[in-house]
C-alpha cells in the first residue's frame, strides 16, 4: 500500500488587499458593520469575486484540496454563530491569545442551522469545477468555547445544541471529499474530566453527518493526553497535528496512543511570514513518518497548522505553494 | 536619586501650589484633517505635493498640537505624535532588519502593516531626535517622548529571524536603548516606553523586566522613565513589575471605572503613579468634578508626591474638540486637587491593608 500525500489548508484565509479596501468601505470599521447574514448587494457581489481569486490561487498552486475560504468570516471560528438567528452579538473580545478580536456571540434561545455556510459551499463547488472541495467548521468544542450560553443554561446541554447545530450545517453541505473541524480549544482551553468524553461525542455527532472524510485539527500546541485518548474515540478519519506549535508533545501522543489511519500534519506555519521550503516539508514529513516506524498511513494530509487570515496576502499565496509542491515532491519520494 | 527627585524638574516656574501633581499626556493626539487630506496629496502621484511640502505640514501640525498642549496647561507636553503613523509600523521603517509585506487583519475590517524581522535587527538612522529637537523649540514646556517598547516591537512583528521572540525583544531593547542616548544627548529628560503587548500576555512581564534592563543601562537616574501598559488584567503582573527599573507607571484605569485600583494597594505602590484620569475611548468629556474624583483614587495607591495625571491612553481616535476638552478639565482638575492638598482639605491616610497573619 502506497501513502497518498494530499496538499490542503484549514481555510480561514486572508481577504486580497483590493477586497480589504473595497469592504473597509463599503462595510466600515465598528462592530455592528460586521457580517450578520443579510449583507447588501455590493457586499455579496464584492465577497464573490474574492472567493474567485482565492479559488483560483489554489487551483493555480495545485492544492489538492479546494476550500471556500472562509472571506467572509468576519467573526473567525465563531462566525456560523454570528449569523445565527438565535444568537446576539456582543464586545469584541480577544481571539484566543492573539492578537485578534471578535464578537462574542450569546446564545439568547434555541439554535436553528442557517444553511449559511452551505450557500457558500455551493458557490465555492461552481468554481471548482470538478476539483476536490473541502468543507470547512469550527468543532463544537472549539465553538462552544468561543461561545456564550444565556439559554442552555447546562455546558453539557449547550455543547450538545452547538454539536447540534453544526450537524444541521452539515446536512446541508453540497457535495464534498473531506471536511476539516477546527478545534484550537482541545489545545488552549481543555475540556476537564467528563467533559473531554463529551467533546469526543459531540465532535462524533457532527462527523457522522456527512460521507466525506473528516479530519479533526487541533491546534497552537499538543493536546493533553487524556483529551487525545478520547477525541480518538470519535469516528471521524484523521487528527492533525500543529508540528510548528509543538512537535515532541505530539509525538508522544501518537507513539503512546496510536493515532488514525489517515492523518493531517501541520508543518507550515500559518502565522508567520517566513516561507517553509517545499523540500524542507517534504523532508518534516519523512522525517515524522520515520519517528513512527511501523505506522503507514493511507492518507497523510500536508496543512498549514492554522488558518492564514493573519498573512500578508502575497506571504499566504507563497504558503500554498510551498504546501503544494512539498504534497508532489512527497509523492515522488514514496514513489 | 529618588524618583520624586526627578520629577521636581517639570514643575513649572509659576506653579501656584505647594502640591504638585505632574499632568502630561500618553503621546497620540487626534491629526488636524488637512494633516490626512495633505498625506493623501503627498501619496497621490499626480499631485505636485512634494516631500518638502509634506515635511513642512507635519511640522505645522507638531507646532500646532504641542501648543494646544500648552493651552490646555500640561506641565509636560508631546507633539501628539503628528510624524506617526502606527505605533509598531514608525519605528519599524526605521530599523534595519523590518521589511513589510501588506496588511494583515486584526478584526473586521481593521488591518495593520504587520512587518517582519527578516534579518539581524540593526540601529540605522535615528528615529526620534528630529521629532524631539523640533518639539523642544516650539515649546516652552517640558516634552515627553513616547517610545515603543521592545516587547511590543517584537511581539507585533513577523519573526522570521530569531530563535524566538524572547531573543529579538533583547536586541531591540539594545537598540531603544541606543536611541534614548541620543535623546538624552539632545536635551531629553522624560521618556515614556510604551509597552501595550504586556497587557495582552502577561505571563511574560520577566521578559519585559529584562529588556528593560537594557534600555535604563548607562541612562542617567534625572532622566525619567516610565513605562505605559494598558487594557489588560494587572492582577496578573503585579506587584511582579514594581521591580523594573522605571520611575513610574502609566496605567489605564478609568476605562474600566477603576475596578483594578486594589490591585495596587497590596503591597504598597513603590513607584510613581501615573493614573489614567480620563476614559480615551468614550466621546465624551468628564466634567473637572469627575476627574477630581477620579484623582482621589490615586491617593488611595500612592502620596502625591507619587502621584501623575495623565488620561488613560493616546487619545488619537477621539474627535479633537473631546480630546481637548479633556485635557483641559484635567490640567484643571488636578490644580483643584493641589489646592485642596495644600489646605489640608484632603485625607491623604491611605488605607493600610490588614496584616497578614505570618
Amino acid at each position: 500500500m502506497m501513502t497518498e500525500y494530499v496538499s490542503t489548508t484549514p481555510g480561514l484565509y486572508p481577504l486580497p488587499d483590493w477586497a480589504k479596501d473595497d469592504l473597509s468601505d463599503l462595510k466600515g470599521h465598528q462592530k455592528h458593520d460586521l457580517i450578520s447574514g443579510d449583507e447588501d448587494v455590493a457586499i455579496t457581489a464584492t465577497y464573490e469575486e474574492a472567493r474567485e481569486d482565492v479559488i483560483d490561487v489554489q487551483q493555480d498552486t495545485g492544492l489538492d484540496r479546494i476550500v471556500e475560504g472562509q472571506l467572509r468570516w468576519d467573526d473567525m471560528l465563531a462566525h456560523p454563530l454570528a449569523v445565527a438567528d438565535a444568537v446576539e452579538t456582543h464586545g469584541i473580545v480577544r481571539y484566543y491569545d492573539n492578537n485578534n478580536f471578535y464578537r462574542e456571540p450569546v446564545v439568547t434561545d434555541d439554535l436553528e442551522p442557517t444553511g449559511d455556510i452551505a450557500s457558500e459551499l455551493e458557490a465555492a463547488a461552481e468554481l471548482a469545477q470538478g476539483d476536490d472541495l473541502q468543507a470547512v467548521l469550527p468543532g463544537p468544542y472549539s465553538l462552544y468555547d468561543l461561545a456564550t450560553d444565556e439559554h442552555y443554561g447546562d455546558d453539557g446541554d449547550f455543547l450538545a445544541a452547538i454539536a447540534a447545530f453544526l450537524e444541521g450545517e452539515v446536512d446541508a453541505f453540497p457535495a464534498h471529499e473531506t471536511l476539516f473541524l477546527l478545534e484550537p480549544s482541545l489545545v488552549e482551553t481543555p475540556p476537564a474530566d467528563g467533559e473531554d468524553a463529551r467533546a469526543s461525542e459531540a465532535i462524533d455527532r457532527v462527523a457522522s453527518a456527512t460521507d466525506a472524510d473528516v479530519i479533526v485539527q487541533p491546534y497552537w500546541g499538543a493536546l493533553e493526553e487524556k483529551v487525545y485518548a478520547h477525541l480518538l474515540d470519535a469516528d471521524i478519519d484523521a487528527v492533525g497535528f500543529d508540528f510548528v506549535a509543538n512537535q515532541d508533545d505530539n509525538l508522544y501522543n501518537i507513539q503512546e496512543y496510536g493515532t488514525t489511519d489517515n492523518v493531517a500534519l501541520g508543518l507550515a506555519d500559518g502565522q508567520n511570514t517566513l516561507v517553509e521550503d517545499p523540500e524542507a516539508i517534504r523532508d518534516r514529513t519523512e522525517w515524522v513518518d520515520g519517528q513512527l516506524g511501523v505506522t503507514e498511513f493511507e492518507t497523510v494530509y500536508l496543512t498549514t497548522n492554522t488558518g492564514t487570515f493573519y498573512l500578508p496576502y502575497g506571504k499566504y499565496v507563497a504558503k500554498l505553494e510551498a504546501l503544494a509542491e512539498a504534497a508532489d515532491l512527497a509523492e515522488v519520494t514514496a514513489a | 536619586m529618588s524618583t520624586n527627585e526627578n520629577k521636581e524638574q517639570f514643575r513649572q516656574p509659576d506653579h501656584e501650589h505647594d502640591h504638585f501633581l505632574l499632568t502630561t499626556v500618553v503621546g497620540s493626539y487626534p491629526k488636524p484633517k488637512w494633516l490626512n487630506r495633505a498625506k493623501d496629496l503627498y501619496e497621490d502621484e499626480d499631485s505636485d505635493f512634494d516631500a518638502d511640502n509634506w515635511q513642512e505640514a507635519k511640522d505645522d501640525a507638531a507646532r500646532l498640537i504641542t501648543a494646544e498642549h500648552e493651552r490646555a496647561g500640561l506641565d509636560v507636553v508631546v507633539d501628539g505624535e503628528m510624524r506617526r503613523n502606527e505605533m509598531v509600523e514608525f519605528f519599524a521603517h526605521r530599523i534595519e532588519g523590518y521589511e513589510f509585506n501588506g496588511p494583515v487583519k486584526v478584526w473586521g475590517h481593521n488591518y495593520f502593516d504587520k512587518p517582519s524581522v527578516v534579518s539581524e535587527v540593526e540601529y540605522d538612522e535615528s528615529w526620534l531626535v528630529d521629532e524631539y529637537e523640533f518639539t523642544a523649540d516650539a515649546s516652552d514646556r517640558p516634552v515627553k517622548v513616547p517610545i515603543t517598547g521592545p516587547y511590543t516591537l517584537a511581539n507585533w512583528s513577523f519573526n522570521e529571524a530569531y530563535e524566538d521572540d524572547d531573543a529579538l525583544t533583547v536586541e531591540l531593547a539594545d537598540l531603544v536603548n541606543e536611541e534614548i542616548e541620543k535623546l538624552v544627548d539632545a536635551g531629553a529628560r522624560y521618556i515614556q516606553i510604551d509597552e501595550p503587548a504586556l497587557a495582552t500576555t502577561p505571563d511574560d512581564h520577566a521578559i519585559v523586566g529584562e529588556a528593560l534592563e537594557h534600555i535604563v543601562a548607562d541612562i542617567p537616574e534625572e532622566v525619567r522613565i516610565g513605562l505605559h501598559v494598558c487594557y489588560g488584567d494587572y492582577s496578573r503582573i503585579y506587584p511582579e513589575i514594581l521591580e523594573f527599573p522605571v520611575d513610574e507607571f502609566d496605567l489605564e484605569l478609568a476605562n474600566g471605572d477603576y475596578d483594578q485600583l486594589d490591585v495596587f494597594k497590596d503591597p504598597e505602590f513603590s513607584k510613581d503613579l501615573a493614573l489614567g484620569v480620563c476614559d480615551a475611548h468614550v466621546a465624551e468629556v468628564e466634567s473637572v468634578e469627575q476627574i477630581e474624583a477620579n484623582i482621589k483614587k490615586g491617593l488611595e495607591v500612592v502620596p502625591p508626591e507619587q502621584l501623575v495625571i495623565s488620561p488613560d491612553c493616546g487619545v488619537k481616535l477621539l474627535p479633537r474638540d473631546v480630546a481637548y476638552g479633556k485635557m483641559a478639565n484635567m490640567v484643571q482638575a488636578a490644580r483643584n486637587v493641589e489646592a485642596n492638598l495644600d489646605a489640608g482639605e484632603i485625607d491623604v491616610e491611605r488605607g493600610v491593608p490588614t496584616p497578614a497573619d505570618d
